[in-house]
């Protein structure tokens, strides 16, 4: 390494310095309302994308709440089946299209320019328009619930016949909610990949990124090949439903079954892109706070690619079944239980970060831990999963119900928790509780596993999924679930506490460094950022000595 | 109200942690497990048994590699930790050891699929069969019939089952609360059935555990599936695919008997269908199409129309003041026998007999707050098939 | 190589909130119509117009900033970028289409005549029906248009292949004369394209009205049908969307844009073109040919 350390600590102090002597060339925000409506500043975008994903968790969260309050006892007590099917079907489509996929677009609209020393997206009127489709598309998707025959009941998969000939006249409503939150997600996906292409650094190599944007950018890779797929199912449903084609109905020769191909083409890679930047936030994370740099950072990132290839040819193990011949079930089952392979590399990689580091539980790094542990948890049920014949006992039971939300609630959903305590204080230059959010990490991992674990007993017991009633053999382990799930849910507003509190009242941190052993360029700009960041693109040696995965003797 | 129903019973408090409690055992026994309702049960049939096993043995392999995987984190979390002066060190990679962690893995799944592949090409096979069942789903019921037998019949939710879901004391008396059902599939034990199951509207899937048999039923195309049955018994599965409204309330049971048994159940079914349909042909009086068709009513069609024929709007036309229950006879009996296509509105010409539809209409067009005064006999009921 | 310092980044804009307020009432207005409602029909029009205004007033600012050598060379390449991601998403919309139409030829209706493991589906489900492709008589066409024919490949299909493959090299010629500094040749060769999209929407619409008028082939023709106006008609709207794309840079041609080194909305819209092209010749080969 020719640079001196103060060398690069001089760059370090010119950058944090950088925003006073810029200030003349750059208007700061607009004042007011407008600036949010018409910013093209990644900063506010991310913002905007964060807290609109935060009230559809709440939202979300709040038909989560119904769901378990029905099935606290057997009998029907507060819902009506048919609202009871409404309340899953759009709690599973707001958690997934309006809360955990914004979120990763918003951590990725403020993290990913500050992270590859990029003045902003490279796209910044089109990054407006992904934002700005999305309140427009949820409000389309809510109001159904207040027309005539109800909203959409027939589960987040919306499996033909049931949605499109036995389904309410609110369904065409549904139908572009679909189109438009898949148009904003592909625009966000193509600025991701124009933003990391072509406004890195100019020292900085594709191999020399932190993984956040590494998993970010395969990622848009996943969402560029399967939004679009997802659009063309729905258009197949609409021509159905009102235009006399026959895609989904054998008396025209078609097949239901060819819905839920299509449906699953698009849905498998769904879940990993949920999942992947969830990989990367962790593997930011864990390396700050065992003091080590990552270990297997190549590997990281061909695993990654890996597991972003296979999930393309997975998509049949939803489908064990519906009639799938034999050959496909068993290339669909090994094909599957691959994907455990360079999962595995990732979580065995994580564990080996941690060992023999020298580490400390700040809140980060307990959501990262945690995510570690459940993840990995629900990745075995997932395994099982894909075992095709013993699927046909689990498929569509609570087993499932339990599968998924390990990974999505204690997977994607606390890797976005995590990641917010991380870079929070970043972000708005204040310093969350960090007594209140411990407790509101014990608080909740443990509310999340009386939630949820409870359910693989549920399913192996013989409970199917998507039923607002059910006979008296399950009634314990519901109340338990429940009982966990108004606990998990009463978590949230704690922290919408701690989140407040901080942004308004915390401890200012005056520290670039906002952890002490964190690496990435992130860490270079003052805290809190200001609005304009990187005008002047960071040196090589910067950029390798902020990599997180190659130690660099001296610095910090 | 409300507030009544979150009010915690100090039973099932303890309950709660009395089952907590239980979690250990997970770890212990698998039989103690299977009686507390935790595991899947071993089931009846040779497919049940290979599935339990598969289940139990992944299971294995994942608890193994998790006390691997969770035992070194947990170390080092205790041992590596700053406050305790760990020194981190710097190392970042190894190949040799990463292509251990891949390899191993692998060779672990390998392994797993060998039995897999195994059990599942056993299941597909469903040739050889000693008879043949067609399961077909409706919204909400089934239909079963054993092919070449000429017995056919609907199994619906039981009367009771839906008349407790308001009423926490009727369900605390009903052993099978919404498991139970009007008419049961009797099958023979020692017979290798195949089923055949296709549905007449949406996506149904047919589930009984304990014969681990569970396949979707789609509108249009037959998907097979089989099962021989080792204990008589009986065996309560329910529909696992949303399916709409009542899919909650379409449950399974099966009847399996000794082969002897099967025989005089099916000739006594076949007595009873050919009375049923001999019913139809005499002239009934109002008072027993009304008592007749109160109950086709409330098993067949208040599901959708509702019990007091008010519908659900938007959804399911009401009943009460229907332009066809208070119309033209016609085009009353045409809906109901043909229903409609495209909608929900089943053809129930096919599923219900002579009386039976006759006595429908009837309690259609003079009851739900309709006053019609007409009465429709079997006979104009048959001349209209 | 300009400095990266001078990467554009535009100030805040309204035309990414009109495009979002237009989406909602037009896709919201089209869903209301379905149901038979006017101020649904009104609503879409209107969404559809404010649409047509954004598209237009966005794009007028973007050749704006361009001309005004606000771009620099890293801006350029976004674009590229971003463009061939677009066109990437669109391949994959249409995968969806042919995945259908695969599916249907080769299970689905083999199945419905109790090909594979379906032998039941076509004995006890439909004893009547034959699996042949095109399928002519469907399962159960109660609800459906049985055609009397299907469209052959070698007639107006094999014109319009022609025409589109012709169309894919005039614009080539007209990209060429742009880099040689021809512009009456760029000119040119963008008429000529034009022309040849024009001609080949014309006899689609002829293709449509046979098939529509005289051969009871529709929409409503079971699977066969579907798939068919599905296929077609979405690669025509895009032909169409190309059409107008092509008359916007011939203007732009005429009034001088455009350098011979760097001509980005040039290229964007030939890019686009030779994907509808080749979007095409798929559509030939698996729709109308084998
Ligand atoms: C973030 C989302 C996410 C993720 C990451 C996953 C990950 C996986 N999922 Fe899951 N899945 C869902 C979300 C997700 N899933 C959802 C939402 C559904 C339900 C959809 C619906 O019907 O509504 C579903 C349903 C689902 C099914 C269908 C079940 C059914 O309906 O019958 C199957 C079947 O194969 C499956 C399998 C898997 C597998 C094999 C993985 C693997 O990727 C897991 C790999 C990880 C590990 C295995 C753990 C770590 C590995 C090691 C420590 C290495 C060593 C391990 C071994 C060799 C065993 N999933
Ligand atoms: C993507 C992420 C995601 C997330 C984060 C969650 C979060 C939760 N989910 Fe869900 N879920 C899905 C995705 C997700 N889920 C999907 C895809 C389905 C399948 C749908 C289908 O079958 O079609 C599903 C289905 C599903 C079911 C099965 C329903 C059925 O089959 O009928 C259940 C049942 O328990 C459930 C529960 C919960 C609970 C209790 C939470 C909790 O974690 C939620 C916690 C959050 C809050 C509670 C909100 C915050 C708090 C407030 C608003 C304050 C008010 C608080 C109180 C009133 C206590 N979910
Ligand atoms: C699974 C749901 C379902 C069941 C069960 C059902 N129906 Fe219907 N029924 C419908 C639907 C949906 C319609 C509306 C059809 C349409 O769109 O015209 C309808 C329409 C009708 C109508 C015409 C009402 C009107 O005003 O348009 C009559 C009469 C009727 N059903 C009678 C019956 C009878 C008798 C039974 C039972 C033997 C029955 N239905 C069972 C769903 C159902
Ligand atoms: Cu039938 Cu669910
Ligand atoms: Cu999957």
């Amino acid at each position: 390494m020719s640079t001196t350390t103060t060398d690069l600590q001089n760059e370090i102090d010119a950058i944090e310095g950088s925003h006073i002597s810029h200030n003349d060339h750059h208007h700061g925000p607009e004042k007011g309302l407008m600036r949010w409506v018409k910013t093209t500043n990644h900063k506010d975008i991310g913002t905007l994308y964060i807290w609109f994903a935060f009230t559809m968790l709440l939202i979300g969260g709040a038909m989560a709440m119904v769901i378990r309050a029905e099935l606290f006892q057997p009998g029907l007590q507060l819902v009506e089946p048919q609202f009871f099917n409404q309340m899953t079907t759009l709690h599973g489509l707001i958690m997934v299209f309006g809360a955990i996929m914004p979120a990763f677009v918003g951590l990725a609209n403020w993290q990913i320019p500050l992270m590859i020393g990029a003045k902003d997206m490279a796209l910044p009127r089109m990054n407006n328009w992904s934002f700005w489709i999305l309140p427009f598309a949820g409000a389309m998707l809510l109001s159904t619930m207040f027309m005539q025959g109800g909203g959409p009941a027939f589960g987040w998969t919306f499996y033909a016949p049931l949605s499109t000939t036995f389904a309410p006249a609110s369904t065409d409503y549904f139908i572009f909610a679909i189109h438009m939150l898949g148009f904003s997600s592909i625009m966000g996906a193509i600025n991701v990949i124009a933003t990391i292409m072509n406004m890195r650094a100019p020292d900085m190599k594709l191999m020399d990124m932190p993984l956040f944007v590494w998993t970010w950018f395969i990622t848009a890779f996943l969402l560029i090949a399967a939004m679009p797929v997802l659009a063309g199912a729905v258009t197949m449903m609409l021509t159905d439903r009102n235009f006399g084609t026959s895609f989904f109905d054998a008396a025209g020769g078609g097949d239901p079954v060819l819905f839920q191909h299509i449906f699953w083409f698009f849905g498998h890679p769904e879940v990993y892109i949920m999942i992947l930047p969830a990989f990367g936030i962790v593997s930011q994370i864990i390396p700050t706070f065992a003091r080590k740099p990552l270990f297997g950072y190549s590997s990281m990132v061909y695993a990654t690619a890996s597991i972003a290839l296979l999930s393309f040819v997975v998509w049949g193990h939803h489908m064990f079944l519906a009639g799938m011949p034999i050959g496909g079930q068993l290339y669909f089952m090994y094909a599957t239980i691959l994907i455990s392979v360079p999962t595995g590399v990732k979580v065995f990689n994580w564990v080996t970060t941690m060992w023999r580091g020298s580490m400390s539980f700040e809140t980060p790094m307990l959501w990262a831990v945690a995510f570690v542990i459940l993840f990995t948890i629900g990745g075995f049920s997932g395994l099982m999963l894909g075992i095709a014949p013993a699927d046909i006992q689990y498929q569509d039971t609570y087993f499932v119900v339990a599968h998924f939300h390990y990974v999505l609630v204690t997977g994607a959903l606390f890797s976005i928790i995590a990641a917010v305590f991380y870079w929070l204080p970043k972000w708005c230059g204040r310093m969350y509780n960090e007594k209140l959010a411990k407790i509101h990490f014990w608080w909740a991992i443990i509310s999340v596993n009386v939630l949820f674990f409870p359910q693989h007993f549920l399913g192996l017991a013989g409970m199917p999924r998507r039923i607002p009633d059910y006979s008296l053999q399950f009634a314990d382990f519901n109340m338990i679930s429940s009982i966990g799930g108004f606990a998990f849910g009463a978590s949230f507003i704690l922290l919408t506490y701690i989140i407040v509190d901080c942004i308004r009242n915390g401890e200012p941190v005056k520290d670039a460094r906002v952890w002490e052993s964190a690496k990435g360029l992130e860490w270079t700009v003052p805290t809190p950022a200001p609005y304009h960041t990187f005008d002047k693109p960071p040196s090589k040696e910067l950029i390798l000595a902020e990599s997180s995965h190659i130690h660099v003797e001296g610095v910090h | 109200m409300l507030g009544n129903r979150f009010l915690l019973h100090p039973k099932k408090v303890s309950f709660f942690f009395k089952s907590l409690s239980f979690l250990p055992l997970f770890f212990i026994s698998q039989n103690a497990f299977a009686e507390f309702g935790l595991n899947l049960p071993k089931g009846v049939t040779s497919i049940s048994r290979d599935i339990y096993g598969l289940h139990m043995l992944i299971f294995w392999v994942c608890v193994g590699i998790a006390i691997l995987v969770f035992g070194v984190m947990t170390w080092s979390m205790i041992f590596h930790r700053k406050s305790r002066g760990a020194v981190a060190s710097n190392f970042h990679e190894s190949t040799a050891v990463e292509l251990v962690w891949t390899l191993a893995p692998l060779a672990v799944l390998i392994a797993i699929a060998f039995p897999a592949t195994k059990v599942l090409i056993d299941l597909e096979n469903t040739e050889r069969a000693d008879m043949t069942v067609k399961i077909t789903g409706y919204q909400w019921k089934w239909e079963y019939e054993y092919m070449n037998e000429g017995v056919s019949f609907f199994s619906n939710l039981d009367k009771a089952s839906r008349d407790a879901t308001g009423d926490a004391e009727a369900r605390a008396n009903h052993a099978n609360y919404l498991l139970d059902v009007d008419n049961r599939l009797v099958l023979p034990t020692g017979k290798r059935i195949r089923f055949l199951m296709t549905s007449n509207d949406v996506i149904h899937s047919w589930w009984v555990r304990e014969l681990g048999v569970k396949q979707d039923a789609n509108p249009g195309f037959i998907n097979d599936s089989w099962a021989k049955i080792d204990v008589p018994g009986v065996y309560r599965g329910q529909c696992t695919e949303l399916c709409g409204k009542d899919h909650g309330f379409m449950p399974i049971v099966v009847e399996a008997k000794s082969e002897a048994d099967y025989q005089k159940w099916l000739e006594n079914k076949k007595v009873e269908q050919k009375a049923a349909a001999a019913a139809g042909d005499r002239e009934w009086t109002k008072d027993e199409l009304m008592v007749q068709g109160q109950k086709v009513y409330s098993s067949t069609c208040a599901s959708c129309h509702g019990v007091t024929g008010q519908g659900v709007p938007g959804a399911f036309p009401a009943i009460t003041g229907s332009p066809f229950a208070s119309g033209d006879i016609k085009a009353h009996i045409g809906i109901v026998m043909n229903g409609k296509a495209g909608t929900a509105m089943q053809a129930f010409g096919k599923q219900l007999s002579d009386s039976d539809l006759a006595a429908v209409i009837t309690f259609e067009r003079n009851a739900l707050n309709n006053h019609t005064g007409d009465l429709v006999q079997p006979a104009t009921i048959k001349s209209a098939r | 190589m300009q400095s990266r310092l001078d990467y554009f980044v535009p100030e805040g804009s309204y035309w990414p909130i009109l495009g979002s307020v237009g989406m909602a009432a037009m896709l919201g207005g089209f869903a209301s119509s379905l149901h038979g409602n006017t101020a649904g029909t009104v609503s879409m029009i209107l969404g559809f117009g404010i649409i047509i205004f954004m598209v237009f007033g966005w794009i007028g600012q973007v050749i704006n900033e361009s001309e005004t050598g606000t771009y620099n060379l890293q801006v350029d390449k976004s674009f590229r970028i971003g463009m061939g991601w677009f066109i990437f998403s669109e391949v994959m919309f249409f995968a969806a289409f042919f995945g259908a139409l695969f599916y249907a030829r080769t299970l689905s209706v083999p199945w419905l005549g109790g090909d594979g493991n379906n032998l039941y589906t076509g004995e006890v489900l439909w004893p009547e029906f034959k699996s042949v492709w095109p399928l002519i008589q469907m399962p159960d066409s109660t609800n459906f248009t049985v055609p009397k024919g299907i469209i052959e490949a070698w007639h107006i299909p094999a014109l319009n292949t022609l025409t589109l493959l012709t169309s894919g090299a005039t614009l080539t010629y007209a990209h060429w004369s742009l880099m040689n500094k021809n512009r009456i040749g760029l000119i040119g060769g963008l008429i000529a394209t034009i022309i040849l999209g024009v001609i080949f929407l014309g006899l689609q619409v002829a293709e449509y009205m046979e098939a529509y008028q005289h051969l009871d082939l529709k929409l409503t023709s079971g699977i066969y049908g579907s798939t068919f106006f599905m296929l077609t008609g979405f690669h025509g709207l895009h032909v169409t969307l190309g059409t107008i794309m092509l008359i916007v840079i011939l203007m732009r041609a005429i009034r001088g844009h455009f350098r011979e080194d760097r001509h980005f909305g040039f290229e964007a819209v030939a890019w686009y073109w030779h994907f509808v092209d080749v979007v095409w010749l798929g559509l030939f080969i698996v729709v109308y040919w084998l």
